[in-house]
C-alpha cells in the first residue's frame, strides 16, 4: 500500500458489448486518495459504464481495476458495495421506506444494530442539512426533489465508506438547489476525507466542484487536468467546443450585467 | 312445516359437511397453487424466455373449463395409482380430495403467476439498480425491497386466485369431493331449486368473506396498520377452523356409500344408509359420481357399497355387444367381478332399471308406433333427447345398427326433465329409464325392443373388495336383497319429484322400507 496512493485505479480498461460497440476502449486512469474527480462527458460518452466498473455493477470485458490497491475482480462484489457509497442518476430511494430506513439500509446489511444505526441517521440528516425530528419517518414520495437527493447522498454516506461513487447526483435539480447541495457535498468530502467521482455533463458543475476534470468522448479518455487548466488551454476540439459554450455565457453575462446589449 | 322450510333446514344440516369439505380443498389448493406459482414467477422474472413459456402454459390451463379439467386429473391419478401399486405396492386413492386440490391448484396458479412477475419488473429500474449499489444480495434485494414494492399487486393476483378456487371448487362434485357444489348437483338432480340457490348462495359468500379479508390484510400492509392484518389473518384462520373443526370432531365413518347422479341413486344411496345404521355402522355418502369413476372408486375401496346396473356393466365393463337373457347376464358379472377385481356381487335388488325408448302415447299411436323397428320408419322426421351418456353407450350403436335407426336430431338433456320435454312434445323420442314413475306420469309408452339389442338392467348391490368377508355389511344389506320391485321402485321415484317433505330421499327410503316390512309380513 505504501507505494500506492490511489483509491482508484483503471488499467487499459475496454468494456464491450459484442462484437462491435465498444462502450469504454483502453481507458487508463488513477484516482487519489482524498481526490474528487469529476467526469465529464456527452450522454452515450461511455461515462456512467465507467464509474459502474469500480464498484462491479458491471464487469470489463479487458483491463484492471483497483481500488486501495487490491485487485476488485478478486474481490467479492457485495461487500465491495458496501463499502463504496454510490449516489444514483435516478437516486432510487425505496419508496416504502421512511427517510431514516432507507440512509440506515446499509449499515443494516452489515449488521449495526438499531441504536447504532438510529444515531447514524440523525448525523447524517445533520450532515446533509434536514431536520431530523422533521424527515425521519417521511416517506419518499411526501419529499421535494432536493430533499430526496440530499438523503441519497446521506444514503452513500450511511456506512462510513471513503470512496463515493456519484452519477449525475445533481442532475434533475433547479439551479439553485443544485448549487447549494453540490457546496454542501465539497464541504462533506472535505469533511470526511473522501475520494470522490462525480459523473456530470455541466463542466461548469465539474469545474467548481472538483479537483481535477476528466473528459470521455465516444469511449474514450481524451483530455485530463485540473479545471483551471483544463478551461484555460483545452487541446482536444471537442474539450474546446465544451469550454467555449460556459466561458461565452459568462461573458454574455457580463456584458449583460454591465448594459451591453449587443449579445 | 312447508316444503321450502323443510328443505331450507335440510340445507342447513349438511351445511356443516358441505361447507367444511369446500374449505379445506379449497385452501389446501390455495395453498398449493401459492407454494408453486410464487417462486415460479420469480424465476420467471429473471429469465424472459422462460417467463412466456410459464404464462402461456398458465393461460392455456386456464382456457380448459373447469370441469373437465378436474375430470381430466381423475384418470390421470389412477394411472398413476395403478403404476405406483405395481412399483411399490402402494396405491394412492385417485377420487376426491387429490385430483379435485391438483386440478384447483393448477387452476388457481394464472393470477398469482402474472401479477407477481407485472408486478415485480414494473418495480422503478433506479431502485432496482439502488439494491445493488447499497450491497444487497438478490435474495436481500428480493424480500427488502421487490416483495414489498410488488405486494399490492400480487395480493390483487392471490385474491382472484382466491375467488376462482373457491368458485371452482363446487365442480369438485362429480369427481368425489364432497364440496358446496353437492347442494347444486343434487338440488338439480332432483328438482330441488332450495339447495341450488342454497349451494350458489354459499360458495359466493365464502369466496366474498375471503376476498374482504384478504383485502383487509392488503390494506394493513399498505397503511402499516398491524390491526388490520391481524384481523384479516385471524379472520381466515376462523374460517379454516371453523369449517374443518366438524369433520374432525365427528368420529370417523367406517363405511362410505357411493351414488351416481340421478334420484333413484339418491334414494338407494339413502336407505342402504339406513340399513347400516340400524345395523349399528356408521357410513358417509359420496354421491353425484359419474358410472365410470363411481365403478373404479369400488374397486379401489374409495367406496365400499353401490348399487349398479347388470346392463351397464355388460357393456360398459364387459364391453359385450350382444345381449343373453337376464340370469346369464347376472351370473357372466357376478363371475367376472369376482374374477377381475375381487368385488362382490351381494345380489339384485328385485327391479331393472333399463334403457328403453319413450314417447308420447298421442304421438306414438298418430303414427301407429309401438317398437323401434316400427320408430325407424320415422325416425328421420324424429328427435331423440338422452341422458349424458346414452348415445355414448355400446348397445345404442348396436341398437341404431340393428334396427337401421337415424334420427333427424339428438340431444343431451338432464334425465329428470326428459319425461316431460317428451310428453310437452319438445323432443320426439327419449332415453327413457324404465323404473322412472313419471313414464306413467305423463303417459309416455314404451316401445318394444323385438330384436333385444338393449340388455337387462337388474339394479344389483355390488361390495368392495376389502370388505368382501364383511358379515355385518352382508347382514344389513340382505333384507335389501330382492325385495324392492319396479313398481315400489317407480313409487318411490314419484314421490321424489314432490316438493313436501316427505319428498327428500332420506323420507322415501323410510317409507320404502315401511312397504319393505310390510310385505314381509304378509
Amino acid at each position: 500500500m505504501s507505494h500506492n496512493h490511489n483509491a482508484i485505479e483503471l488499467q487499459d480498461v475496454t468494456k464491450a458489448y459484442g462484437e462491435k460497440v465498444k462502450a469504454l476502449d483502453r481507458v487508463s486512469l488513477q484516482v487519489g486518495t482524498g481526490e474528487f474527480l469529476a467526469i465529464v462527458g456527452p450522454s452515450g460518452s461511455g461515462k456512467t459504464t465507467l464509474l459502474r466498473l469500480i464498484n462491479r455493477l458491471a464487469e470489463p470485458t479487458s483491463g484492471t481495476i483497483r481500488v486501495d490497491g487490491a485487485d476488485i475482480s478478486d474481490a467479492e462484489p457485495i461487500g465491495l458495495r458496501r463499502r463504496i457509497g454510490y449516489v444514483f442518476q435516478g437516486i432510487g430511494l425505496f419508496p416504502h421506506m421512511t427517510v431514516a430506513e432507507n440512509i440506515a439500509i446499509t449499515p443494516l446489511l452489515i449488521g449495526w444494530n438499531d441504536k447504532k444505526r438510529a444515531a447514524r441517521v440523525e448525523q447524517l440528516l445533520r450532515l446533509v442539512r434536514l431536520d431530523p425530528a422533521n424527515y425521519r419517518n417521511r416517506f419518499p414520495a411526501a419529499l421535494s426533489g432536493g430533499e430526496r437527493q440530499r438523503v441519497g447522498v446521506a444514503r452513500a454516506l450511511a456506512a462510513k465508506p471513503k470512496i463515493v461513487l456519484m452519477d449525475e447526483p445533481f442532475g434533475a435539480l433547479d439551479a439553485l438547489n443544485r448549487d447549494a447541495l453540490g457546496r454542501n457535498y465539497r464541504e462533506l468530502h472535505e469533511k470526511l476525507e473522501l475520494t470522490t467521482v462525480m459523473i456530470t455533463h455541466d463542466l461548469t458543475e465539474a469545474a467548481l466542484l472538483a479537483d481535477r476534470i476528466v473528459v470521455i468522448h465516444q469511449g474514450h479518455l481524451i483530455e485530463e487536468g485540473a479545471p483551471r487548466d483544463l478551461m484555460t488551454a483545452p487541446k482536444h476540439t471537442y474539450v474546446r467546443e465544451l469550454v467555449e459554450t460556459p466561458r461565452s455565457q459568462a461573458m454574455r453575462l457580463a456584458a449583460l450585467l454591465k448594459g451591453d446589449t449587443s449579445r | 312445516m312447508n316444503g321450502f322450510d323443510h328443505r331450507f333446514y335440510d340445507a342447513l344440516a349438511k351445511l356443516p359437511d358441505y361447507l367444511g369439505s369446500h374449505v379445506l380443498v379449497s385452501v389446501t389448493a390455495l395453498a398449493l397453487g401459492l407454494a408453486f406459482s410464487l417462486p415460479l414467477a420469480l424465476v420467471a422474472t429473471r429469465w424472459p424466455l422462460l417467463r412466456n413459456l410459464i404464462l402461456g402454459l398458465a393461460s392455456i390451463v386456464q382456457t380448459i373449463p373447469g370441469l373437465a379439467l378436474l375430470a381430466l386429473f381423475y384418470p390421470l391419478l389412477l394411472a398413476l395409482s395403478v403404476l405406483t401399486e405395481k412399483i411399490f405396492g402402494v396405491g394412492f386413492s385417485a377420487l376426491g380430495f387429490l385430483p379435485s386440490v391438483l386440478a384447483l391448484a393448477l387452476y388457481s396458479m394464472l393470477p398469482v403467476l402474472r401479477n407477481t412477475v407485472t408486478g415485480i419488473l414494473n418495480i422503478d429500474p433506479a431502485v432496482r439498480e439502488a439494491t445493488l449499489g447499497v450491497g444487497m444480495t438478490g435474495g436481500q434485494a428480493l424480500t427488502m425491497v421487490e416483495l414489498p414494492l410488488a405486494r399490492p399487486i400480487i395480493m390483487a393476483g392471490v385474491r382472484t386466485a382466491a375467488v376462482w378456487v373457491i368458485g371452482t371448487a363446487t365442480l369438485a362434485t362429480p369427481v368425489g369431493q364432497t364440496s358446496l357444489g353437492n347442494y347444486i348437483f343434487t338440488g338439480l338432480q332432483t328438482q330441488n331449486w332450495v339447495f341450488v340457490i342454497f349451494g350458489c348462495i354459499a360458495s359466493a359468500v365464502l369466496a366474498l368473506a375471503v376476498d374482504q379479508l384478504l383485502a383487509l390484510i392488503e390494506s394493513g400492509f399498505g397503511a402499516h396498520k398491524r390491526r388490520h392484518i391481524a384481523i384479516g389473518s385471524a379472520g381466515i384462520a376462523f374460517i379454516t377452523v371453523a369449517a374443518v373443526w366438524p369433520s374432525l370432531v365427528r368420529p370417523a365413518a367406517t363405511y362410505v356409500i357411493g351414488a351416481k347422479t340421478f334420484t333413484e341413486q339418491y334414494i338407494l344411496e339413502a336407505l342402504i344408509e339406513q340399513r347400516l345404521q340400524a345395523e349399528g355402522l356408521s357410513s358417509r355418502r359420496r354421491d353425484g359420481l359419474g358410472s365410470v369413476v363411481i365403478f373404479n372408486a369400488l374397486a379401489t375401496g374409495d367406496i365400499d357399497v353401490y348399487v349398479e346396473y347388470s346392463g351397464t356393466l355388460w357393456s360398459n365393463q364387459l364391453q359385450h355387444t350382444e345381449t343373453k337373457p337376464r340370469e346369464e347376464v347376472l351370473a357372466t358379472i357376478k363371475q367376472w367381478l369376482g374374477d377381475k377385481y375381487k368385488i362382490t356381487m351381494l345380489g339384485n335388488l328385485g327391479f331393472e332399471n333399463a334403457y328403453a325408448l319413450a314417447m308420447s302415447r298421442k304421438r306414438a299411436e298418430a303414427r301407429g308406433i309401438r317398437s323401434i323397428e316400427n320408430l325407424a320408419r320415422y325416425a328421420s322426421q324424429l328427435s331423440i333427447a338422452g341422458d349424458y351418456e346414452f348415445f355414448e353407450r355400446p348397445e345404442w350403436k348396436v341398437t341404431v345398427a340393428a334396427y337401421g335407426l337415424k334420427f333427424r336430431e339428438e340431444k343431451l338433456i338432464q334425465p329428470e326433465f326428459m319425461y316431460q320435454a317428451a310428453a310437452a312434445g319438445e323432443v320426439d323420442v327419449i332415453s327413457a329409464y324404465t323404473s322412472e314413475g313419471r313414464v306413467k306420469q305423463y303417459d309416455l309408452i314404451i316401445l318394444d325392443d323385438p330384436k333385444r339389442t338393449i340388455p337387462p338392467y337388474d339394479a344389483v348391490l355390488l361390495v368392495a373388495p376389502k370388505r368382501a368377508g364383511d358379515d355385518r355389511l352382508v347382514a344389513a344389506l340382505k333384507p335389501l336383497l330382492g325385495a324392492i320391485d319396479v313398481d315400489l321402485m317407480r313409487e318411490a321415484n314419484l314421490r321424489a319429484n314432490g316438493n313436501g317433505p316427505a319428498s327428500s330421499p332420506e323420507e322415501i327410503a323410510r317409507w320404502m322400507w315401511g312397504e319393505i316390512e310390510k310385505k314381509r309380513a304378509r
